[in-house]
């Protein structure tokens, strides 16, 4: 089974990211899917290196994190946050097969982030959810 | 499910090193990694606990040039091989393109490469795909044992086991000796490229 996106629907999902996370001030954006494929990456000028090792990381720790919730008997985590001195990331669970991470400083409030993190997430729903994998 | 990025023309696509526990897995990634230096654009990620046994996965993406103008950007993962961490195994196998199935030469460890073998399939059925329907390549690690005296298994022995039904194409190796590591590599990595050109087509 294979995803094939678009320049039309790469370039809304850049729009959207940009619009309404880098532009109030996250440092950095990713949507990857849950097997750690990175779909699109904006940020604000700041350079992280490694992002394909960070997608990797990243979805095994939402993996590692549901798995916890059936645990307590729970059927999900959607939200994932580590707090850093300096640097914080976000991660939220999209739908079934991607996940948002953010990465910003202390600068931007949590609660703001999130707030535009769902906004970001009904625009990526309704990009992705169009958007079948090809087989 | 490999990605396809149709705005900046590259292609993701994921190998997975499965086998049972202390097989040469991470060895392999290791070896592949010096080697490979200068097609690496990272370091290698390796999640392990205290006693350096692999806990999630061992991790780093390289370039592999281009396909039909295409980057195609490889990542390599291992799983935990030991019994108890079948969870975290299965979360790395979500998406895999390729596998390469690491077994152990030493012969008190037959049974383990069978049955890390049935949990590869097993563990691909929850995806609901078929081991048949994945690229895969079989590696008989530890081949150098022999000369240190440990009692190794035969070829047909290995292959009587492991490879009766699949019919991979199959290495003798040594991962800490570099034994056929990277020709390994190179078969995974163009099985899987193949079989995604035939699905581009």
């Amino acid at each position: 089974m294979n995803l094939m996106l678009g320049q039309k629907e790469l370039d809304r999902i850049h729009h959207s990211l940009k619009k309404n996370l880098i532009d109030i001030g996250a440092q950095s954006s990713m949507l990857i899917d849950t097997a750690g494929n990175i779909i699109a990456v904006v940020n604000n000028g700041s350079d992280i290196r490694d992002v394909y090792s960070l997608a990797a990381l990243a979805a095994a720790n939402f993996g590692a994190m549901n798995s916890m919730a059936k645990i307590v008997g729970e059927d999900e985590f959607s939200l994932l946050f580590h707090k850093g001195r300096t640097e914080n990331i976000h991660l939220s669970k999209v739908n079934r097969d991607f996940l948002l991470i953010n990465i910003f400083t202390n600068q931007l409030s949590l609660g703001f982030l999130r707030m535009k993190v769902a906004e970001v997430i009904k625009d990526l729903l309704g990009i992705l959810v169009a958007k079948k994998p090809a087989n | 499910m490999a990605f396809i990025n149709l705005k900046e023309k590259i292609i993701q696509a994921k190998i997975v090193y499965y086998g049972p526990g202390r097989c040469g897995k991470t060895t392999n990634l290791e070896y592949i990694f010096s080697q490979c230096r200068g097609q690496v654009q990272s370091e290698m990620v390796s999640v392990k606990t205290d006693g350096d046994r692999t806990l999630f996965f061992d991790f780093f993406p390289f370039d592999m040039g281009k396909i039909n103008e295409y980057d195609v950007k490889i990542q390599l993962y291992t799983v935990p091989g030991q019994v108890k961490y079948n969870s975290t195994r299965r979360l790395v196998l979500k998406g895999v393109d390729g596998l390469v199935f690491v077994a152990d030469s030493a012969s008190d460890r037959r049974a383990s490469n069978v049955n890390s073998l049935e949990n590869l399939q097993e563990n691909l059925a929850l995806y609901g795909r078929d081991i048949c329907s994945i690229p895969l390549v079989m590696q008989y690690n530890k081949r150098d044992l022999a000369q240190q005296g440990t009692e190794v298994l035969e070829l047909e022995t290995l292959e009587e086991d492991l490879n009766r039904r699949l019919k991979a194409p199959f290495f003798e190796a040594s991962a800490v000796e570099g034994l056929n590591i990277v020709p390994t590599l190179k078969k995974i990595v163009s099985s899987t490229m193949a079989a995604l050109e035939e699905e581009l087509r």
